[in-house]
């Protein structure tokens, strides 16, 4: 377990011993003496029980944390959420498929359009559909844009959780201009619903190449800055290495996915062992961790930013001509003056409105690698318009479910860094 | 079809009920009481060894006939392989299977949220409680198909009782009872905590 990092620490500060290992001292603080300690008085018994949140902005969003604490010792935490509870499963059953995509924005809405994604994909499962390679490409564009937005946001706040604003403010300046070009692709910043069963809502605006190209230029400019803001900075690494540790084997046991099981070494990510949207004909890495601290997820989440980015040349590289829909009018609506002029094209469109999308009896669990990690939906259709069961697989949900373990006996300040390294988001938690 | 479902039949023989497939992924009915044994088997066998539990859920078909099913999405993380098994339980029955919380410590929240919304129970689950409506909450299981979209009660009912909680009730029997607790410590915990020793508490204790 106690594998020794090799890091180059460029401020001299006490935190962290020539090993690269965090020393247990504060700054500022003698170790307390041992004799002295003994001779002390008892002080246990005065537990604290302290409340964290909902409303709280160090908790991410409405989450709240009971603490029990003894001194500054987190001795047990019991998390509460359901604050931001909508009912989207259940409002699901009363849906038709392609009504369930804005439902999907609000889930995790920093990642609006892989979740947007993951719904099509799983319903195309269900009907057999195969899309066109355009708007393959173009979706796993939506993808990457999604997981460096999030892990943007992520490092940003993870940042201001542990005292370090600056990037926090370069961060958002890159998120913002991303933003603007899923805001020009789909007209909204958040609320993408970019999908539809069978291909996309519209193709990407003029410009919307060239735009990517430069702001993942000016976004590897700023990510070289935080990296060396952040990665050898003596209270980053003491703040959070050796924080919140998980093995390989607990973080399998607790069901974790994405960053937060391959920062404790565990080689399992979506895109590369179930592929979709022909991932496996990208050339990217996975990053994996090795300590599972808040420190390897910073890593590994730091690096999917770049990786993303190169996934992101290469897909525009590739990016084919052609029709971004299936030519299928069992899912896509046909063109305004066909529905207008043409008696065939009149009764598609009405059917579609009117009856949704038909999907064959059977079920699918199907999964992406969402930011957060493994985003998976599973529907169960008994050959109607809509689902019997429309089930959200939530990583953060499942991931933050780990949160008790991981606190335990830290101090309450490293409670804050590792509820911030689960990266959670309440609206797909609680949804 | 994957080869697991024959080697289930192998092993287990009549507790596995059926075997379908779905969207390329095979599906296996087992019988609900021997949930925890056939997982266990699939966890640790060394052909199989779906160590990862991707998912733990409940379906209800629009059929009142049909059983309510338990359904458990299983990964092999080795053999990059998954499974779903299911376990059906009939509606005229007592809704009640095995926890699988002692084979994953993930099935905690799962199963929670699939006892939350559907009502069902698992035996020896640590924790079973209500994860995302309240603890006080009283229209029943919001995901069953007798449950309407707008809840049981009326809108006007839903109000008062909103209107008349406690605000000040935050805290269950349990977290209240944090002041007391450190006197339930094993010794050597309370001991460690009074140095002032910092680290994980739960290894001291073999898990808590």
């Amino acid at each position: 377990m106690a594998r020794k990092r090799t890091l180059e620490v460029a401020l001299g500060t006490t935190t962290v011993d020539p090993h690269g290992m965090p020393t247990t001292v504060p700054l500022g603080f003698e170790t307390p003496d041992a004799s002295a300690v003994e001779t002390a008085p008892e002080l246990g018994g005065e537990h604290m029980l302290l409340n964290i949140g909902p409303q709280h902005p160090a908790t991410h969003g409405v989450l709240r944390l009971v603490v029990e604490l003894d001194g500054e010792v987190v001795v047990r935490v019991i998390p509460h959420v359901g604050y931001l509870h909508s009912g989207f499963e259940k409002l699901g059953e009363y849906r038709h498929y392609n009504q369930l995509v804005p439902l999907t924005d609000r889930m995790d809405y920093l990642a609006p359009m892989s979740n947007n994604v993951c719904l099509a994909m799983a319903v195309e499962r269900l009907m057999g559909l195969e899309i066109t390679e355009r708007c393959k490409v173009l979706r796993v564009i939506a993808c990457e844009i999604s997981r460096i937005i999030s892990h943007l946001v992520w490092l940003g706040t993870t940042g201001i959780d542990l005292g370090a604003v600056t990037p926090f403010l370069w961060l958002f300046q890159e998120r913002e201009k991303f933003y603007n070009l899923q805001e020009a692709w789909t007209g909204a910043r958040m609320t993408t619903t970019l999908t539809r069963v069978g291909g996309l809502m519209a193709d990407i605006p003029d410009g919307f190449e060239d735009g990517v190209r430069a702001h993942c230029r000016s976004l590897l400019k700023v990510m070289a800055e935080v990296d060396r803001a952040l990665t050898r900075n003596g209270i980053w690494a003491g703040r959070t290495q050796g924080i919140g540790v998980l093995t390989g084997d607990e973080a399998i046991n607790m069901s974790l996915s994405g960053p937060m099981l391959r920062a404790s070494g565990v080689d399992y990510d979506v895109r590369k062992d179930r592929p979709y949207l022909d991932y496996e004909t990208y050339d990217f890495e996975v990053p994996v961790g090795e300590h599972g601290d808040v420190y390897d997820r910073y890593l590994v989440r730091f690096e999917e930013i770049l990786q993303s980015v190169r996934i992101l040349e290469q897909a525009l590289t590739r990016l084919p001509d052609g029709p971004i829909n299936v030519d299928d009018h069992r899912v896509i609506l046909p063109p305004k003056h066909a529905a207008m002029t043409s008696m065939e094209s009149m009764i598609h469109h009405f059917k579609q409105v009117m009856e949704g999308v038909r999907v064959p009896a059977g079920e699918v669990y199907s999964p992406l690698e969402s930011p957060k990690g493994e985003l998976a939906y599973y529907f169960v259709s008994d050959g109607t318009a809509k689902p019997v069961r429309w089930r959200v697989r939530p990583p953060a949900f499942i991931n933050l479910s780990a949160i008790a373990k991981m606190s335990e006996g830290h101090l309450l300040s490293d409670l804050i860094a590792i509820n911030a390294s689960v990266d959670i988001v309440m609206g797909e938690v609680d949804r | 079809m994957n080869p697991s479902a024959d080697a289930l039949k192998r092993q287990f023989g009549a507790a596995v009920r059926r075997v379908t497939e779905s969207c390329g992924t095979t599906i296996v009915y087992i019988d609900p009481t021997r949930v925890r044994e056939i997982l266990a088997w699939l966890k640790d066998a060394p052909g199989e060894a779906y160590n990862y539990l991707a998912d733990v859920t409940a379906v209800e078909y629009r059929d009142a006939d049909l059983p309510l099913e338990v359904v458990y999405e299983l990964f092999s993380l080795s053999r990059r392989v998954g499974l779903r098994v299911k376990a059906a339980l009939p509606k005229d029955g007592a809704l009640e299977l095995d926890s699988v919380v002692p084979l994953w410590a993930g099935a905690d929240w799962l199963e929670r949220e699939v006892f939350d919304m559907f009502g069902i129970r698992f035996h020896g689950h640590p924790d079973l409680r209500r994860i995302l409506m309240w603890e006080t909450y009283a229209e029943g299981h919001p995901l069953r198909k007798d449950f309407p979209l707008r809840g049981r009660f009326s809108r006007s009912e839903q109000v008062r009782q909103a209107l008349n909680a406690n605000p000040e009730a935050h805290y269950s029997l349990a977290e209240l009872g944090i002041a007391e607790a450190y006197y339930e410590l094993p010794a050597d915990l309370r001991e460690r905590l009074s140095r002032g020793e910092r680290g994980r508490i739960a290894d001291a204790k073999g898990g808590r």
